[in-house]
Order: structure tokens, then sequence, then C-alpha cells
């Protein structure tokens, strides 16, 4: 947590509601995202419990597995997801716009147009908290390697069609929501943390219920005594009346509700498989139970979703916004494309290049993420400034200078700026001009403390001519930012084809596809867990 | 195991602990206990009240604050079914993981270790702790006797003198290898997946298993007759007294599946740390001089909740967030540090940034230049606040105005 960061919680502390973090929203926000909440069976890795999803508030879907252990109602439950989700992720692929390149040949020298199609539009799914990216995750790890009937040898438990594609769409999801600054899969508190802080701490932070308390404590309550309530008050069955937003359910919830249910569910299913047909419709009697069971613990959270988005169109989108939600289209389109092409499912590690071409990607986004928040929001470079990374004032006195050690006099104006920010950076230090009509570099030319002022010397971006084109050097009055760190974040140095990964690095990837195979074989033949009931 | 009992109070500081508990029953530390408290060593009413062996969890409902704990049956379920597994059919599951992957020395190693196995029958009566202790003490030493021989201890238990007073530890398993070395074992229900676990559940397993073999250390030094307090972790000592071995094993499901696999873990380090905590545990006595004359905490009906407020308030706590996830009280010294207005309720990192101002006040009219903060004028955390609060007004005041000139600036040079 940096010292700003603090004081707003401080501040919160003494005012008793979230104070913001951010001036601008900070990650794209499709019109219509897939709001999920996704919950876990408790003591399985993984296992599915329930899921309520949709894009209308007014209409979610349930989903639910009245016996976690069975794997049959497991599959049939993935499979249900899979008919909900598939059509949605799939629905962008269609809308293309073709983006042409031109590309030297590196044989020929040859210069060629390279198209490359880039979908209009991406899917976006917003889930609870991490721990909801996490089960995602899993569930993605668990099915993308299943066989199905369809396969030549499907094996003893061949799971339904489109499950290993749902497995293969979260695993890619889950990579997506890993770098800094995507917006494909997004966790409710890491949205609201980022914009809001709260006067309690970040770990406090993940239970949303707790979270929105702060937000938009109820009236005559303060953010503390609303988070307390959500986290602790309990109905007269001794249960929450603020339900975990996932993927856990409360223990008390479990013993209490959930576990009776189960329990009577699995004697009705006995009755009707030992033939005694006594009540035909006892069985989805008991199921209908457990699906209101998991409904009432499932709609606050979903409720408290959409108040959340609510909460967060309230501010403005950032500028880079588009920028950035484009790299999420390219990911999309990639992946549709490596589905279209008949890849193999996402390996369970990745080979040396593909792993450090992820990181060198993630470094670079998080550089870009920063810098661009930066750019768009005040208070985010006010914590560059409190750092001594960046300045800012108010321009109060432009003298022109000149560079006469070449052939003609180059344009080399000094501007003053008064401001009490203290750059941590010698005279002479590159800085860079952040909002400024174009890139801009200059360098720290003096600094007056008595004064309150700062002088930097503008060396580029002015034109060629003698005299600096109009607008390209600020005027007394004029806000500027200078920061010592560049706005754009730097490539990394190239990294080697797979198929060329050198010996040191444990050579060429075995690409024979025989990976998936084995992992799905070893998982179909012992997934223990329906023997063990 | 919470409900090992430890007998009657014997030594003098027993004797005081038993009074602040004021005659309800002693809760034994378990290892998870004696684990938790390297996590927040600075606390003294957890040290206090763990050491009394007070339930804390009564505790705090009576003090208005429940703690939120609490296991789902169906995770129990599993987590109990899974180690049924790993220890059934004479351990053969466990076994074949201990063969795999701990490595013996020659002539023990070869790929068809045939030696033989033996699980002793220990006494299970948890009424009988003492007997269990022996039979344990009795097992290990027979198989130290007998090198060449697996013998699998199953749920035995060991003690550990802490700060004067007894306490009793229950492994899930301890292997004596042929080559007569003890290796404990933990069955935990988290899945190791595609080769890694959640760290912070591992770092959990090896504080465990460090107690663990820190008490088997113990309890070998006392069977070879030598003294195992001045050991570090780090030094092994000679004999049969170096018998148990820092390497602990993890067993834990296979991916989705519930088969079993396994992984050695270095648990020197927790091993250190827990070391340190129990040696600071002796101070418990200064702890209790500290508590004014007749404190106790006894959670009798007759007593008022005032008193009881008054008495734990006696104990300095040292609250920080983390505590909601380990200690029962957390709710009860959340409330506490908020009342008065401490900084740390908002993480423990945030003590730092802001140097030596402790509370929210002070802290804030810092910010605000109020005078009379504590630091005195050169304070630099108050200045650095005082700096911070700036930019801050600046950037939400002036949020407007800066983007007009930016939007300006912008179309102006485009033209």
């Amino acid at each position: 947590m940096s010292l700003l960061t603090t004081l707003a919680r401080l501040q919160a502390v003494r005012s008793g509601r979230a104070e913001p973090l951010a001036t601008v929203l900070h990650r794209h926000l499709v019109e219509r995202p897939m709001v999920l909440v996704p919950l876990a069976a408790a003591g399985e890795a993984g296992a599915p419990l329930a899921v309520m999803l949709g894009r209308d508030r007014e209409r979610p879907t349930l989903l639910t597995v009245p016996q976690p252990l069975d794997r049959d109602r497991r599959f049939t439950f993935l499979a249900e997801l899979a008919a909900e989700l598939l059509p949605y992720l799939e629905s962008f692929g269609e809308q293309v716009e073709v983006l042409t390149k031109e590309t030297k040949d590196a044989e020929t020298g040859e210069k060629t147009e390279v198209s490359r199609e880039l979908c209009l539009d991406a899917p976006q799914i917003i889930v609870p908290n991490r721990g909801g990216i996490d089960l995602l995750g899993l569930l993605g790890r668990s099915t993308r390697f299943r066989r199905t009937a369809e396969d030549p040898d499907p094996g003893p438990y061949p799971a339904p069609a489109r499950v290993p594609l749902l497995g293969r769409w979260l695993t890619h999801l889950r990579e997506r929501s890993q770098v800094p600054g995507s917006s494909m899969l997004l966790a409710m508190t890491d949205l609201l943390g980022r914009h809001w802080a709260t006067g309690q701490s970040t770990l406090e932070d993940q239970h949303l219920g707790a979270l929105l308390a702060w937000l938009d404590p109820p009236a005559g309550l303060t953010g503390t005594e609303a988070a307390l309530r959500a986290e602790t008050a309990r109905d007269e069955r001794g249960q929450l009346l603020c339900p975990p937003a996932g993927p856990t359910t409360d223990p008390r919830f479990d013993s209490g509700l959930l576990a009776p249910a189960i329990t009577r569910y699995d004697a009705a299913r006995q009755l009707e498989q030992a033939g005694h047909p006594a009540d035909p419709a006892a069985v989805a009697a008991r199921e209908q139970d457990i699906d209101d069971l998991l409904r009432s613990i499932l709609l606050p959270v979903w409720d408290q979703l959409w108040q959340g988005l609510d909460l967060l169109r309230t501010l403005p989108a950032a500028e880079h916004l588009p920028e950035r939600w484009t790299g999420d289209r390219w990911s999309y389109t990639a992946h549709r494309d490596r589905l279209a092409a008949g890849e193999p499912p996402q390996p369970v590690q990745d080979d040396a290049v593909t792993a450090a071409r992820k990181l060198a990607q993630r470094e670079r986004e998080q550089t870009t993420v920063e810098v661009q928040e930066a750019l768009d929001d005040p208070l985010a470079m006010a914590e560059h400034r409190l750092a001594g990374e960046a300045l800012a004032g108010v321009v109060v006195e432009v003298e022109a200078a000149y560079d006469t050690t070449g052939r003609s006099p180059k344009p080399r104006p000094l501007v003053t700026v008064r401001t009490a920010d203290r750059p941590h950076a010698d005279l002479g230090r590159e800085l860079h001009r952040a909002g400024g009509p174009a890139k801009q570099q200059a360098r720290l030319y003096g600094v007056d403390p008595g004064q309150g002022t700062i002088t930097v010397q503008l060396v580029n971006g002015m034109g060629r001519k003698k005299e600096p084109e109009p607008g390209s050097v600020p005027a007394p009055g004029d806000q500027v930012c200078f920061t010592l760190f560049e706005l754009t974040a730097r490539q990394s140095a190239p990294l080697p084809e797979p198929e060329d990964t050198p010996w040191t690095h444990g050579g060429p990837p075995d690409r024979s596809g025989t990976e998936g195979r084995t992992e799905g074989r070893t998982d179909g033949r012992t997934d223990g867990r329906t023997e063990e009931r | 195991m919470n409900h090992v009992e430890t007998g009657e109070p014997r030594t003098p500081l027993e004797q005081r602990l038993a009074t602040l508990r004021g005659g309800a029953p002693q809760r034994g530390l378990d290892a998870r206990a004696l684990a938790a408290l390297a996590a927040n060593p600075g606390c003294r009413r957890r040290a206090v009240l763990d050491a009394a062996g007070v339930d804390k969890a009564a505790l705090a409902t009576r003090l208005g604050h429940p703690a939120a704990f609490g296991q789902s049956p169906f995770a129990i379920g599993r987590g109990l079914a899974f180690e049924r597994r790993v220890t059934a059919d004479g351990c053969t599951e466990l076994l074949a993981l201990l063969r795999r992957h701990l490595a013996l020395p020659a002539p023990y190693n070869q790929a068809d270790d045939d030696s033989p196995v033996e699980i002793p029958a220990l006494v299970t009566d948890p009424k009988r702790p003492a007997e269990r202790i022996a039979s344990t003490r009795a097992a290990l030493t027979r198989a130290a006797a007998r090198p060449g021989v697996w013998t699998l201890l199953d749920h035995p238990l060991l003690r550990l003198d802490v700060a004067g007073s007894a306490v009793h530890l229950e492994p899930d398993v301890i292997a004596v290898r042929p080559d007569g070395r003890w290796t404990v074992v933990e069955i935990k229900s988290f899945p190791i997946l595609d080769g890694s676990a959640d760290p912070a559940k591992v770092g959990a397993a090896a504080r465990q298993a460090a107690v663990y073999v820190l008490a088997l250390r113990a309890t070998a030094a006392d069977i070879a007759g030598s003294d195992a307090r001045d050991s570090s972790p780090y030094r092994e000592p000679e004999g049969l007294a170096g018998a148990p071995t820092a390497t602990a094993l993890l067993v834990c499901p296979k991916d989705f599946s519930n088969r079993p696999t396994a992984a050695a873990i270095d648990v020197r380090k927790a091993m250190a740390v827990t070391r340190r905590q129990l040696d600071r545990l002796t101070l418990i006595e200064q702890l209790l001089d500290a508590l004014p004359p007749g404190t106790h905490v006894d959670l009798d009906p007759s007593r008022s909740d005032g008193q009881l407020n008054s008495a734990v308030a006696a104990m300095d706590a040292a609250y920080s967030p983390d505590c909601l996830a380990s200690c029962e009280l957390a709710f009860h010294c959340r409330e506490e540090a908020r009342c008065g207005g401490s900084v740390e309720a908002l993480g423990r990192g945030v003590r730092g940034e802001v140097g030596s101002l402790r509370t929210v006040d002070e802290a804030l009219d810092a910010a605000n230049g109020t005078p009379g903060d504590p630091g005195g004028p050169g304070d630099e955390a108050a200045a650095r606040l005082g700096r911070a609060a700036a930019l801050r007004a600046e950037a939400l005041g002036t949020l407007g105005a800066l983007a007009a000139t930016r939007v300006g600036a912008r179309t102006g040079g485009r033209e």
C-alpha cells in the first residue's frame, strides 16, 4: 500500500465511508458483461457446487450440482454451463476488422502486405473475487483434457461433448486475467478496491459484502458498522444475513442446511434406484430444495455484483481504456484462431519460451498500465509525484533559449514551473512531458527550493524550424507535468521460437501432442471421488 | 486434539495459570496453536491465554464478538476419508510413498526395498494421555533397537515441555525408517495440483510438522539420555538423539483425485522460528507479573461482562488484520483497536508508513498540518503525510480544471 492509499484509508475511517482512489474508471467495462458467481463444494479441489450467471440483472440463471460427489451430476452441470457460456464466448468471433501490415520478407527482402483479423469486441466475465477466478481456472484445468464420446478412445468416463472446449476457454480467460490491466475476466473486489479506499484493511476488503458496506452504507450506519453487520450478522436460524461471495460457502450453511438437504436427496435417489416408485417426483422435489437453498445464498451476491457495477459506472472512463481493451481483443482473437486451427489444449506446464514470453508480456503490461493510469488520472500521477518520479505545476516563466552548437540554432526553451514537487533526480536528467500535445522530452535544468520552482529545458518535439511550432511550448499559466519514467513500456529482448529452445532450457518441447492425451487418460481412469462415495 | 487431559497442575506456574483460568478445564495447546504463536509473536494476550489454556472461542462469545471459524462437514468428511485411505490396509499406500519420496542411504535405497513393516499397537484411549505417551516412547525405543525395519506409529502422542507446562501433541504418523531415522508424516486434504500446492497451506503444514519434529527430538534426547534444549535445528545431535530428521513428509491428494501423493518438506526454518517462540514463552511468568493481582478470565456466568472485559483488556494485544484468519479473539481485538483509533487496524504495513504516529487522529492531524503532532515539526513521517494530503487534495479538487487544460492542449496541437 502506498502512502496515498493509506491516507485515503485513514480519511475513510474518519468519514465513515469509502474515499476515492481514482478519478476515472481504470478498467474497461463492456455494456452488458456476463456476471457469474461460482460456488465450490467444500473440501473438494475444484468441484463445482453451483453457478449463478447471466447478462440480465433481472433474470439470473442458476445451475447446481445436487450431489457434488456424483460424477454424472457434475458432468451434467458442466454441460449446462458450457451451453450457457460457450454461445456467449463464441459470439464475438464472427465480427472482425482486417488490419494490414507491411512486412519485409526475411529472405528475399521483398515488401509484402500481411493482413490479420481482429475481432471487434471480446467477452467480459465479472466474478465476485479472486477466489472465483481461481475456481474457474481449476474448472478449466480439470475439464480441458477430458475426452468425449466422439473421441476415438473415449475411456470409461467420457465427458459431454462441449465440456473440454469450455475448459479451454476458462483456462484462457484465467490466463488472461493474470495480465495486468486486462479486462476479460475481472474480480469485483479488485475493481472496487482499485477505485475506492475503505476504512479497513485490504484483507477485509476481500469480503465483497463488507467492501460494499463501506462504499454504500445503509442510512444511519457508518462503514465500520455496516461492514461488521455484513461480516457477522446472522438470522434466527444462525445463517449469515450477507452470505459470503464464494467460492466457499459458510460452514454453518453447509452443516445446518446444505448437508441435510443433500442427505435427503441421496435418500430419495436410493429409494428410486431400489425400485420404489412411491413418489416419482420425490427426487425432483429434493433437487428443487437444494436449488432453492443455493439460490437463497447466491441471489444476495448476484445483487452485490450489479450494485458494484452501478458504482463503477458512475466514474468516467479513462482515456487509455480502448487501447488496453484492444489487447484483450487480440488475446480473444488469438485464442479463437488456435481453436479453429485444431491445436491441442493448453499444456499443464508451459515450455520455456512460452513461459518467458508470458512473463515478459506481464512485466511490459504492468509498466504500461502504471504509466497509462498515471496519464489518465491525476490521483495516480500524484503517487509518482509523491515518490519523486514526476513533477507537476503551473508554468510561471518561459525563456527562449537556443542550442547553437550545430549549423543552425535549435530551440531549447527554459520552462520554469511553480511546484512543491521534488523529483529525485540530478540536474541534466531526462524528463518526459505527460499530457502534452505530442511526445516531448526535457532536461532538468534547475531547482530553486527557495522560490518553490523547478526549471526544465525542452529538448525536442518543437518542429524543425528555429522557432518552436506554435502550441508545442507551454505558456505561462499552463498546467504541465513531467515524469522521470518513460511513457511507453520498452519491448523486451526477442525470444526464440519454441522450436528453437536452446538445450540450456530443456530443448524444443515435445509437440507430438501426447502430453494432453496421457493427462486425460490418467484423469479419466482414476478420478476416485465417485468410487469413494 | 483440543481436549487432551493434562492432569492436575503441579508447578507453581501451572498453579498460577490455573488461577487465571478460574477453575475452567484447561484447553490443551495443540500443534496448530503452537505454530500460530509464530504468526503473531508480539501478542501478549494470546500468549497468556494460550499458555493458561483458556477457551478463547467461548471467551470471544462471552465478550460479544464470537469467532467466525468453523469447518464444513463436507471438508471434515473429505479429510477423514483421505486419511483413512492413506493408512488403510496396514498403511500400504503410505509405505509406497515413503519408499518413493524419502532418500534412504544404502543398502536401503533399492527399488525393491522389502524391509519388513511393523505397525505396533499403541494405547489410543484419549482419557489416558500418560499411558499413550509411554506406549509411544516404548514403541520408539523398541524400533530404535532394530534397524532394517519400517515401523509406522499411527497417531502416537508426544509430550513437549513448553514454558514449564506439558503440551501433548499428536502427529498423524511417525515413520521409523530402516536406516534408523524418524520421519514425521503429515496427512492433509488439500491437493497437490500439477506438482504444486497452495503455499499458505503448505506453510501452515510445515509449521505444524516443525512442532512435531521438535517434540520428537525432545523424546529422542530423553530416550538417549542427552539434553535436547540447546540443539539448533541446523545441527543434528549425535546418536539416537539425532534420529528425528528435519524433513517431514507431506501427504496430499493428487490433482483432482483422492489418490495420495507426497512431497518431502524441509522444516528446519519453521523449527528455528517455533523454537525461538517457545523459548520466549518462558517469559509467561513476567507477563503474568505485569497483570493486576487477582486478574482471571473465569467464564462462569456469575461474572459480569464488565469484569471479564477489564480482565482481557489488562493483557496487551497486538492486533493486525492477519489475526482474523487465525485467532478466535480477533473480532474483539479489532473492535478494541478501532475504538482506540490504532492505525494497525488498517494493516500491518501501515504502521511502518506513518512512522511515529500511532492513531488515526494523530495521522490525520499531521496530514492536515494541524499543530500538536507528537513527532514535532521535524518529524519526517508527518511531513510526508502532509505532502501526500496536499497532493491528494489537489488531484481530487482540480480534476475538472486539469482535464480541461489537457484537452485544450491536445486540440491546440492538432490544429
